[in-house]
């Protein structure tokens, strides 16, 4: 079964307050999607209803085709789940929480040993398996925290900013957890503030804002929103690319319709017809063998586009 | 991320997805994990001194004024021991179990931020309730039990043949739907504040003084019976040392200066009533906060 997620006419209300207004969303298939949006945009409270920690005001929210508000231990059977920083009951150890969380999911126990012992490594986590959590820092339960919402192996993963409160080298850690995650076909659905870690892991983008769903795409699609149908790429060589290298073997390929130098072994081009568009390009760049290195659609695409669309709001 | 990390990548054909246990198995295995961290916690510990502290007060009292006629009554027979010493204490172990293992167990879900690693698993809510309740029972217990076990040492001491009354079992078996019932309200209680502090306080001062002082208003003032207050009913705990059962009711009028008249009316439950005010306290208080905390949002 295709794994999914799907939130439905989604609203919620604190007082007067609307948190979120009448969101709808539907992801299916195995990808990473990364759910963009400023403070207070409803991320969290989207990402609450999901694991049924908050209630909708109205709408519903799905996970792999199952109701969460009507049948919660069945929607979350096959679903990993990290929001906000969980605490962990702080005289079990990592090794007994992720037991815990294994058996309440009736995994088997032999099972539970085994894939505690991947999960804990994944997070590097090992060494510290007998240690009591209450004595972990932030940090170290976050990864412990991550560990437990991948015990199970689910096909639907939700996270909540999970790099959030790690220093910067658990920040990439995380990156690499979540990125290595994607390999294995399942659906990611990851809030983030940060641009460069959704462009760097996502596939697709949620874009929120007071409440609102302001535009669901993939991340290749973004930047020919900004600029029309053209993708911005940067491109990277390995040595220095002569000028009229760019614009006999570049310029001239079929979809690309400028071509600018960045410095003398980068270029940034402009390319059309989307995701299909720039994978053709990608093709006849690496055939040129021209020594490409990289082939990055632009991140500054997304933040302009995460800019323009949530100025539109204010 | 080191490149040489083990793959989570789920085995080709495998699943490590078994069937979801269902309600009862899941709060038993919440429940064992929940009385393990109970039982390495301070709380515990402290728990325990309490009542070593209680019945070390008992013990050297009846060591020390060994010769003391009162002392002697109270050690004559077994019923007259238990009646004093369990019936008396065993109240006050329940009432500090209670707020100890129960007072922040909702609560500190939500503050603690607990809640939300559990409320991510498949698990229902009611679930988490039942599990949490049984760990604070079996927790309960153990504070209990130790407390038995401090007074069938003195017991076997003092009374070598009748250190293990009949009436001691049945009593027991009274505190045990006392603590249920306490239980109950000290989740009720849980479930109605997000913190933790708020819970335990407002279950200290009710169950210690609270409820005793609004039994003694009602019926002095009011001149009702207090069947709808739970410290009321644990007086039938001591019944079973009994030979006789105290009246139901009982008037007296005192003799004032000047001919004056002063008539009081004190209250006693019957058994009856005694265990229908405690498992109405369980029942409503338990059920009470369950649905609360089915209402109650991780914001």
């Amino acid at each position: 079964m295709t794994p999914s997620l799907e939130a439905v006419g989604l609203t919620k209300r604190f007082g007067s307050f609307t948190a979120l207004d009448h969101l709808s969303l539907k992801i299916e298939g195995a990808k990473c999607v990364g759910f963009l949006g400023p403070n207070g945009a409803g991320k969290t409270t989207t990402l609450k209803m999901f694991t049924d920690l908050i209630f909708p005001t109205e709408g519903e929210t799905f996970i792999n085709g199952i109701s969460v508000q009507k049948d919660r231990k069945r929607a979350l059977s096959d679903c990993g789940d990290l929001i906000e920083t969980p605490e962990i009951y702080p005289s079990l150890t990592p090794r007994e929480a992720l037991e815990m969380s294994g058996a309440l999911r009736g995994m088997r126990p032999e099972e539970i040993r085994s894939r505690t012992a991947v999960v804990l490594e994944e997070v590097k986590m090992s060494e510290w398996a007998t240690q009591k959590v209450g004595r972990f820092s932030k940090g170290m339960k976050q990864r412990v925290n991550i560990a437990a919402s991948l015990l199970s192996d689910p096909e639907v993963v939700i996270l909540d900013e999970p790099s959030t409160g790690l220093d910067p080298r658990g920040m990439a850690e995380v990156r690499n957890i979540v990125r290595g995650l994607k390999k294995e076909n399942r659906l990611i659905f990851m809030s983030s503030h940060i641009l460069s870690e959704v462009v760097d892991i996502c596939d697709e983008v949620a874009l929120i804002d007071h409440g609102k769903l302001l535009f669901y795409d993939a991340l290749s699609n973004v930047s020919s929103r900004l600029t029309g149908n053209a993708t911005s790429v940067q491109l990277t060589f390995v040595r220095p690319i002569p000028d009229e290298t760019l614009s006999a073997q570049v310029a001239s390929l079929p979809g690309v319709t400028s071509v600018a130098r960045v410095d003398p072994q980068r270029a940034k081009v402009m390319i059309t017809g989307g995701a299909e568009g720039q994978a053709q390009v990608l093709e006849r760049l690496a055939a040129a063998r021209m020594g490409l290195l990289s082939f990055e659609p632009s991140q500054s695409a997304l933040e302009e586009l995460y800019l323009q669309e949530i100025s539109k709001g204010d | 991320m080191a490149a040489a990390a083990p793959s989570v990548m789920k085995p080709e054909g495998s699943s490590t997805m078994g069937v979801v246990p269902g309600t009862l198995a899941q709060a038993l295995l919440l429940s064992r994990y929940q009385f393990r961290d109970y039982l390495r916690s301070r709380r515990f510990v402290l728990m325990m001194l309490i009542v070593a502290v209680i019945g070390g007060i008992l013990s050297f009292v009846l060591a020390y004024f060994n010769s003391n006629p009162a002392i002697q009554g109270l050690t004559a027979s077994g019923d007259a021991f238990y009646g004093s010493a369990w019936a008396g204490g065993v109240t006050i172990v329940i009432i500090f179990a209670g707020i100890i293992f129960g007072g922040d167990a909702i609560a500190g879900e939500f503050q603690n931020k607990t809640g939300y690693f559990l409320m991510g698993l498949p698990i229902k809510r009611t679930t988490v309730y039942v599990g949490k309740f049984l760990a604070a029972l079996a927790a309960s217990l153990v504070a209990v039990f130790f407390y038995l076990a401090i007074l069938l040492a003195n017991g076997a001491y003092y009374l070598h043949g009748n250190a293990f009354p009949f009436a001691l079992g049945e009593s027991f078996l009274i505190s045990l739907l006392y603590l249920f019932a306490l239980l109950g309200s000290v989740f009720l209680f849980s479930s109605l504040f997000k913190n933790s502090l708020y819970a335990v306080l407002v279950v200290a001062v009710l169950f210690l003084f609270g409820f005793t002082l609004l039994q003694g208003v009602i019926t002095d003032l009011v001149k009702i019976e207090p069947w709808f207050i739970i410290t009321y009913a644990d007086q039938v705990i001591g019944y079973p040392f009994l030979s006789t059962l105290p009246p139901h009711v009982t008037t007296t009028t005192l003799m004032g200066a000047r001919g004056a008249t002063l008539t009081t009316t004190s209250y006693n439950p019957t058994y009856l009533e005694g265990f229908a005010i405690m498992f109405g306290y369980f029942i409503l208080t338990a059920l009470a906060g369950l649905w609360l905390f089915e209402r109650e949002e991780f914001t």
